[in-house]
């Protein structure tokens, strides 16, 4: 990394390139420190938009309908399909044991807790919010939102803060569709088709999960999951460089980062949660 | 028109999701049947109450009847004293017993509480006198062995 008033072919002393390193440092950790500190605004912005996003409820509920309704079937299906595998994995292991009457419990506590909440995340990362980053990103690249601006209409409020909401409002929704779903499909394996006793299935299940303790804990963690994940995808579509090339990187970082958000942020809230 | 449809589709949405969450809640943790009735309390010292938690079942016959509400340690007499809220449907007599037993062979603990013959019947308030710890499986083990190195036929002395 040459300085420009250097002359190419002489190397600078070692000195000078030490500094030079340690520059180059010092600018990406204030680089990195000023991206923080624009997502800790715009997330604040957003939070702040709650009251008049709740007045136009209209752009919320279109954006609550592009988001949930079509996110339904891929999240019912897979809730279905986890639900089969857990059903015939757990009857697996647990008829090892002479315990196969705890099947309706250990599909119930694994989906409850766990995987409801943080695969119907991923999915939805996947689903919704490289939309939701795609289409920003290109309303940026085709400076829609600097139309905006100029016409004194805020795009973080007018754009951005509908689909923040619908986001976080659909994303618990989902999570527990995808448990119920997963139920009915471990039901289905374990009752149906290899005959566990279904009044052992329910009645281990109902002595086993609490209300408060198992499925309220669930839902906190989806909430907090549908506002990582749509955060995320607004903010790198809000932050994309406006070509296309930085339209597909945004898009790109918003699934690697949001899914590595929802994964961490899982082990926290878990080990908040359930370690006592 | 457009966009009475969408609120119909929207509202679906958030209905199938109430049905999800009611799914979860009644028929998965069964959140009505023992938490909402009235309870009344009796408590019990127990010697070792072993692996007993908090929300342990109590029952009677095989049939639920109550919780163990609380669960804490009485210096006075150094024994364990448990709470337990009893349905309030259900009456025992005074004298019935408690004793702490395992569900199958690796279950979980719970309460067993058998009924005497007493005339009157238990109060909210009241004290249980008669428990029966729980089985603690290093006790039998060193009582089995204690037995038998004492029984001097199976020892393995020369004959």
């Amino acid at each position: 990394m040459n300085r420009p008033g250097t002359p190419a072919p002489h190397k600078p002393p070692l000195g000078e390139r030490l500094l030079d390193a340690l520059a180059a440092w010092g600018a990406a950790t204030r680089a990195l420190m000023a991206n923080w500190g624009l997502a800790a605004r715009l997330f604040v912005r957003l939070l702040m938009t709650l009251v008049p996003s709740m007045r136009r409820s209209v752009l919320v509920r279109d954006q609550l309908h592009f988001l949930g309704n079509y996110s339904l079937a891929i999240i019912s299906v897979s809730g279905l399909f986890v639900g089969f595998v857990l059903g015939l994995q757990g009857y697996n292991t647990l008829q090892r044991y002479g315990s196969s009457s705890a099947l309706g419990l250990l599909v119930t506590l694994s989906l409850v807790r766990e995987l409801g909440p943080v695969v119907s995340a991923l999915l939805f990362v996947g689903r919704a919010g490289t939309s939701l980053t795609a289409e920003i990103g290109l309303m940026k690249a085709g400076e829609q939102l600097s139309a905006m601006d100029m016409m004194a209409v805020d795009p973080v409020q007018r754009i951005l803060a509908p689909r923040f909401w619908a986001g976080v409002v659909a994303l618990p929704i989902l999570a527990a569709v995808f448990s119920a779903v997963g139920i009915m499909g471990g039901w289905v394996v374990g009752v149906v088709m290899i005959g566990v006793d279904p009044g052992s299935f329910w009645g281990q299940m109902q002595a086993g999960v609490d209300v408060w303790k198992d499925v309220l804990n669930g839902v906190i963690k989806s909430v907090v999951f549908g506002f990582t994940v749509t955060f995320i995808a607004l903010y790198q579509g809000y932050m994309a460089s406006p070509t296309p090339e930085g339209v597909s990187r945004a898009t790109t970082r918003t699934v690697v980062t949001a899914s590595l958000a929802v994964l961490g942020l899982d082990f926290i809230l878990t080990a908040w949660m359930f370690s006592l | 028109m457009q966009r009475s449809k969408n609120d119909v589709w929207v509202g679906l949405f958030v209905l199938i999701g109430l049905v999800a969450v009611l799914f979860l809640a009644l028929q998965a943790a069964n959140l009505l049947s023992v938490s909402w009735q009235k309870t009344y309390t009796v408590w019990a010292n127990f010697d070792n109450i072993g692996g007993l938690k908090k929300k342990a079942a109590v029952k009677s016959a095989g049939v639920v009847v109550g919780r163990v509400d609380k669960i804490t340690f009485d210096d006075k007499v150094f024994q364990a004293r448990v709470d337990l809220a009893l349905d309030e449907h259900f009456v025992f007599p005074k004298d019935s017993s408690l004793k702490i037993l395992t569900s199958g062979l690796l279950g979980e603990q719970y309460l067993g509480i058998e009924a005497g013959a007493d005339a009157q019947n238990l109060m909210p308030g009241d004290k249980v006198q008669s428990t029966q710890s729980a089985v603690v499986l290093e006790n039998l083990i060193s009582q089995f062995l204690y037995s038998k190195a004492a029984d001097p036929t199976q020892s393995p002395s020369k004959p």
